[in-house]
């Protein structure tokens, strides 16, 4: 999916990445540690921060974008704040969890396996969890919610979007 | 500079604060009563373990009892069963599973008035109403600890600490004592063989390395830990740093190097931020950096961190990904002790295998051989889990028995349910049945019974787990990690776990488990790398031990163990008093029945959920 990357808004951390490619441009190896330093900055790997470091380490970008998609902790596309998976498994399915995808769907207006485009909310489609009993099911980073009802989701999102949830222990 | 006076003067001042601790100290030497040791841990951490730290430090703080009693955060103590887990010295009371609200009982009790709090210990530290201290505990007495000597024993992010328990004096010994060749004849003597798994003699490598002509060479730690269920290096690198630290500046004095490299796992954190606070404080110290010890000796270590691919635990494929590539294997030769990091010579060793090292060089080869087995010196640590009452890290004697460590250190299989097999070596290794179960464990004897020690991983599995599920399970992660370099790996080993998941779905036929061995052997002779040659040892071995079980799947359509969900069906028994709970909460409605009276699944219906097992109140629903 695409997901513009704003370069005006994100001025002053491209110019920390300047700097620090700046210092390891004749350290040996340094992509990797590049790599890790941006997707830290910005939560992902846009191909406009790809180009910066294809560029700033003297590395053809047809490689940086080989590294960056051999290694499964580099991501191309940012994940939200709050990861929301609904599991799609086949209890939850027959129970209608597919109508709970399309609710958020419809309500954030985000597809499966995306971003909003404030980096708040992402969604997945997961495989069996294992709580059929509570099917359906759905999770916001570490928590979960069973026995949804769809008109019950947009409350709870809701909630997230304020920030009444998720309770933060001390 | 830093000079063994140094050393010497760091040790008499630490001493009195680790004497409550310290075997060969004194406990009227101590400036404390009593010391609080808490397990840090990854597993421990993830129970909270840092806010209990936290916790201790506030209440004796407010109480105005830090001058008698000292908290100690530590590494892994092996025991992750119990987590979190503290320890109180001098006694050596063992508490386990504790939490926030046990900490101030634990003050006012035990660290007040001595008493100890006989609810919150661990189960195995008391019988008949005696307390036993944890080295008392069975878990520990069996163990024989060499590679985790200080873990859950010292401050992992205080080198003083590891200095007091002679830390450093092994490089020491090296730099002023001791030629290069005679540091790596030291090694060869040992019989170290690699822990990664392989078990390629280390010092052999270090020979080769050192032999290799070359202006640079480089020291390679390999700390890419990957297998599913293997945590040996990272609790290494978690509890006592400095032991890997000290043994790469010695492979860099032996072999001629003085650049090293840690290659570790992003996914472990805490063992990344430990090995950094360990590198600068040896680098503040002088004793890593220029000039070590006055001896003109320069070393210089540095971290490089993974990003998440299995295969970079290939040495040639570490090598890779720390030039800034995407982590495929080369081909070998040339090995990398020729040509290896920016094709200079290049020494690669595991954690585990270094933790080993300074040891070796500080007590001799001679000490270290007697421990293990002729062909096999010293020690192993394994991750015992799966199936077993006493899941954690244990470090025994090579040539322990199977069964000593499942029922003496592991204390047996929960419920009481019978052992079935144990699988080593990950989705490299194999299986090694209850035939085997007295076998002393070693290298020559684990690849012999067609598994292998791999780096440590050892899942106890009992009559409940399906042989095929397991090889499945195996499978499915290799097909994830394969990097695609080589086709007999990325295209066999995907149709491998095609044929293995149909004949768990009972569609397979006996043409079906000629092809998977068939392909099996083809991927073992044609792949590359390591990872692709033993991928189907975990199928080739169930199917060696287990092929009754394969064969109930394919003819019969059942599975022996309950496990294959598609081979399953739920039914009601007569046990049921038809209280329409199961009827109740089935997700797709295919339960039929009266109140009062016995109820029916329709089995074409059901999705096999598992569901009305779990709430029938009468254990009426069954698999069969």
């Amino acid at each position: 999916m695409e997901f513009k990357f704003d370069m005006e808004a994100n001025k002053e951390k491209l110019q920390k990445l300047d700097k620090f490619i700046e210092k390891r441009k004749t350290k040996k190896g340094a992509l990797m540690e590049v790599l890790h330093e941006a997707q830290h900055m910005f939560g992902y790997l846009p191909i406009e921060v790809q180009q910066k470091i294809s560029k700033g380490l003297g590395i053809p970008l047809a490689e940086v974008y080989g590294v960056v998609t051999f290694y499964a902790q580099f991501t191309l596309i940012p994940k939200g704040q709050y990861e929301i998976g609904v599991c799609l498994g086949t209890a939850c399915y027959v129970k209608g969890s597919q109508k709970v995808v399309d609710v958020i769907s419809e309500d954030l207006d985000l597809a499966v396996g995306s971003t909003t485009k404030d980096g708040k909310f992402s969604l997945t489609a997961t495989r069996c969890i294992g709580a059929c009993g509570l099917a359906p099911v759905m999770t916001i980073n570490e928590d979960v919610y069973g026995r949804l009802q769809p008109d019950e989701v947009k409350d709870i999102i809701n909630k997230y979007k304020t920030g009444e949830l998720p309770i933060v222990e001390d | 500079m830093i000079t063994m006076k140094d050393l010497e003067i760091i040790k008499k001042n630490t001493l009195p604060k680790i004497a409550l601790r310290h075997n060969d100290t004194k406990e009227d030497e101590s400036v404390f009563k009593k010391q609080v040791l808490i397990c840090r841990g990854t597993g421990c951490t993830s129970s909270k373990s840092d806010k209990i730290e936290k916790k201790f430090r506030n209440i004796l703080d407010e109480k105005g009892m830090t001058e008698d009693v000292d908290v100690v955060r530590t590494g892994c103590f092996g025991l992750c069963e119990a987590g979190p887990v503290v320890v109180v010295y001098p006694e050596g009371t063992f508490y386990s599973h504790i939490d926030l609200e046990d900490v101030e009982t634990i003050v006012d009790s035990d660290l007040t008035n001595n008493e100890v709090v006989k609810d919150l210990l661990y189960k195995g530290a008391i019988e008949d109403d005696v307390i036993k201290a944890i080295d008392e505990v069975q878990f520990y007495a069996k163990q024989e600890r060499i590679a985790l000597k200080n873990c859950g024993m010292i401050d992992p992010e205080c080198i003083e600490e590891y200095i007091a328990y002679d830390g450093y004096v092994a490089l020491y010994k090296a730099l002023t004592e001791m030629t290069p060749d005679e540091v790596t004849a030291e090694m060869k003597e040992s019989g170290l063989r690699g822990r990664g798994g392989g078990g390629f003699p280390a010092g052999l490598k270090w020979e080769f390395t050192a032999n290799a002509t070359g202006d640079i060479k480089y020291v390679l730690c390999n700390a890419d830990e990957g297998d599913p269920g293997a945590f040996m290096d990272r609790s290494i690198l978690e509890g006592d740093p400095h032991s890997v630290i000290e043994a790469m500046e010695l492979a860099g004095y032996a072999i001629g190097s003085e650049q090293g490299y840690v290659y570790i796992r992003a996914e472990y954190p805490i063992a990344v931020q430990r090995l950094q606070i360990a590198i600068d404080q040896a680098k503040e110290r002088g004793l890593l950096g220029k000039n070590i010890f006055g001896t003109g000796f320069n070393f210089d270590l540095e971290i490089r961190l993974g990003a998440g691919a299995f295969v970079c635990g290939e040495e040639t494929a570490l090598i890779a990904s720390i030039e800034g590539e995407r982590g495929m294997p080369r081909n070998k030769p040339p090995f990398p002790a020729n040509k290896g990091l920016w094709q200079k010579p290049t020494l690669i060793n595991n954690v585990e295998t270094y933790a080993n090292v300074p040891q070796i060089i500080r007590k001799g080869a001679k000490w270290f051989k007697t421990y293990g087995t002729e062909g096999s010196p010293g020690t192993k640590v394994f991750a015992l889990g799966g199936k077993v009452n006493n899941t954690g890290l244990v470090e025994i004697p090579m040539g322990t028995t199977l069964r000593e460590v499942v029922y003496d250190i592991g204390g047996g299989i929960p419920g009481g349910k019978k052992f079935k097999a144990v699988q080593t070596g990950g989705p490299s290794g194999g299986c090694i049945t209850a035939d085997d179960i007295d076998t002393p464990i070693d290298f020559e004897n684990l690849s012999a019974m067609g598994s292998m020690m791999g780096s440590g991983g050892m899942i106890v599995m009992d009559e409940e787990t399906c042989m095929v599920d397991i090889a499945r399970f195996y499978l499915d992660f290799t097909v994830e990690e394969s990097c695609g370099k080589c086709t007999p790996c990325r295209e066999g080993t995907k149709r491998m776990l095609e044929l293995l998941e149909k004949i768990s779905e009972g569609k397979g036929t006996m043409a079906d488990l000629k092809r998977l061995e068939s392909l099996a052997e083809t991927i073992k002779i044609s792949s590359l790398c390591g990872l692709g040659q033993t991928a189907p040892n975990p199928v080739l071995s169930t199917m060696k031990y287990f092929r009754e079980e394969y064969e109930a799947h394919v003819k019969d359509k059942k599975c022996p163990a309950g496990v294959c969900q598609e081979l399953l069906e739920f039914h009601i028994t007569d046990n049921c008093i038809g209280c329409t709970k199961c009827a109740r909460n089935c997700p797709v409605n295919c339960i039929d029945g009266k109140v009062k009276e016995k109820h029916i699944i329709n089995t074409e219906a059901c999705i096999k959920c598992g569901n009305c097992q779990t709430v029938c109140p009468v254990g009426a629903v069954i698999k069969r």
